[in-house]
């Protein structure tokens, strides 16, 4: 149980990393947020069965986590806690797209393995530069970017409430399987029973919480908006760090440079 | 408003299951005054501070504050002057940052950034917190979140403070560290509490409650020295004035 434990300390270990003093740190926020997304936008739009011409785009959340000096095997590990849903996304690929693509030898590449891999491509790329964007620059300020760029702001506030209750909430259910796995010894613990009346106990609680937070708020003020003061300032070095990459993102978008490369190398040595 | 005063006159609460609350209590609390609120659990105690910033509102009988009704139509001036710490510093602490947090009370009633930092910076210093001001909520220990809880009150320069089992949940120092700062300020305080030698170092008067009726209002002294009735109220006299636990007899030193 104390699992659930260490997942919470390894949540709040990002905001540590996001108290960072390096020159990417202090870049505005919304250019973080804008870059990562048109880095998304440029991955997710290739083709099915693309693959070699997406590997030079690893170069941005390397540049980051290098840039940023963040510890690249911790968000390796965070990426391979997340990788199981995007094995199982694309597993029956292989299984239904068996027209071959290409040879290896005597060896039969199918679409599928090839359209599996790009999934899996896709998901290392994206995941890392949103775990290297919010380790740069912390969940909440994220969260406010979000805001200033003109998402509506009840989404918003959703997700900030998230990530603060996340760790009450997390908190009680680890005292209740605390409680519940002192007192099973040797025996199931009657199976799943206590686990479904936990769950409903953890609801109850939340929503008498959130009656409270509701009545704090209240108390202070509350009329429907969240007053956040946190000035932002879109400078030159935004605006420079921006076009750089949208460069960068263009360049690797339109030209496949792996096989531009493979090409000339085949040309000089034919 | 000159005068932080509250009046509640033969207030009675029934909760929506029919359970009685409050029973019609009447009291006066004059400007300055520190009023302890003690009682059983389920005396009532957490009904009637509902009823002080107008998050309940009495089924019969009248309350106001500084000589406004607690109504709908005044509720925005009953909150401003009334400032409630939560039991559970959790409940209170929802924005991202200790600085979010203490600034939300002042951003809310509209005052100017400028204004809001100082309030804020200075409401931090008072309750000796303001290095904390960039941590987010989670991060804090227990006597800070309190601490912080009570910054973010202070920041709106309420007239009345309102406390719900403030000592509740803390270390033996920082209970100390609690007790010696509320001494230092000028509020018209009302704190509920379990904790009696608390009250007794900080509150010169004491309300009883018990099943939602007054038994006892007067001074926290006499009222604390009453064995039969701490006894009827489900209470039990406070360990700074009970006989030598070793000894037996009643200490003089």
């Amino acid at each position: 149980m104390l699992n659930i434990d260490r997942n919470l300390f390894d949540i709040g270990r990002m905001d540590t990393l996001a108290m960072g003093d390096t020159p990417l740190h202090h870049l505005d926020p919304r250019a973080k947020l804008m870059t990562t997304l048109a880095f998304i936008v440029a991955v997710v739009s290739f083709g099915k069965y693309e693959l070699s011409a997406m590997i030079p785009f690893f170069i941005f959340p390397l540049a980051q986590i290098a840039k940023g000096d963040l510890p690249f095997m911790y968000l390796l590990r965070k990426v391979m806690i997340v990788a199981p849903f995007a094995l199982f996304i694309g597993i029956f690929n292989p299984l239904i797209d068996r027209e071959t693509l290409f040879r290896l030898g005597s060896i039969h590449i199918s679409g599928g393995w090839i359209s599996y891999l790009s999934i899996l491509m896709r998901f290392a790329l994206t995941v890392m530069a949103a775990l290297t964007l919010i380790a740069l620059t912390g969940f909440n300020t994220v969260c406010l970017a979000l805001e200033k760029l003109g998402v509506p702001r009840p989404f918003v506030v959703q997700l900030l409430f998230l990530y603060r209750y996340l760790f009450v909430l997390t908190d009680e259910a680890a005292r209740l399987a605390r409680a519940r796995s002192l007192r099973v010894f040797e025996s199931n613990g009657m199976g799943f029973k206590p686990f479904a009346s936990m769950v409903g106990h953890l609801l109850l609680r939340t929503l008498d919480r959130a009656q409270r937070i509701h009545i704090a708020m209240c108390c202070r003020g509350f009329e429907g908006h969240i007053p956040i003061l946190r000035p932002m300032r879109f400078g030159i070095r935004e605006i420079r760090y921006m076009t750089f990459w949208a460069m960068v993102f263009a360049l690797l978008r339109f030209y496949n440079l792996p096989m531009q490369m493979g090409l000339l190398i085949t040309r000089l040595f034919t | 408003m000159s005068h932080h005063t509250i009046d509640a006159k033969d207030l009675h609460y029934i909760y929506p299951d029919g359970t009685a609350g409050l029973n019609g209590i009447s009291f006066h609390i004059g400007h300055g005054e520190s009023v302890a609120l003690v009682g059983a659990n389920g005396a009532g105690k957490s009904t009637l501070l509902m009823h002080l910033n107008g998050c309940l509102t009495a089924t019969q009988g009248g309350l106001s504050i500084g000589g406004y009704p607690v109504t709908a139509k005044n509720l925005k001036i009953v909150r401003r002057s009334v400032g409630m710490v939560f039991q559970d510093p959790d409940d209170q602490l929802f924005m991202p940052t200790v600085f979010d947090d203490v600034a939300f009370g002042p951003l809310n009633l509209g005052f100017p950034v400028a204004e809001v930092e100082h309030k804020v910076m200075q409401a931090l210093e008072t309750v000796g917190a303001s290095h904390l001001c960039k941590r987010p909520p989670y991060k804090l220990s227990g006597g800070e979140k309190r601490a912080v809880a009570i910054a973010a009150v202070l920041s709106m320069s309420p007239d009345i403070l309102v406390m719900d089992e403030p000592s509740a949940n803390l270390d033996p120092r920082a209970r100390r560290r609690l007790i010696a700062l509320l001494k230092t300020f000028e509020h018209t305080k009302i704190i509920a509490t379990h904790d009696l030698d608390m009250a007794m170092e900080l509150c010169q008067r004491t309300i009883v409650l018990h099943q939602g009726m007054i038994t006892a209002d007067g001074p926290t002294i006499g009222i604390f020295q009453d064995d039969a009735l701490l006894a009827d109220s489900g209470l039990e006299k406070p360990l700074g004035i009970q006989n030598c636990p070793r000894c037996g007899n009643r200490c003089t030193g």
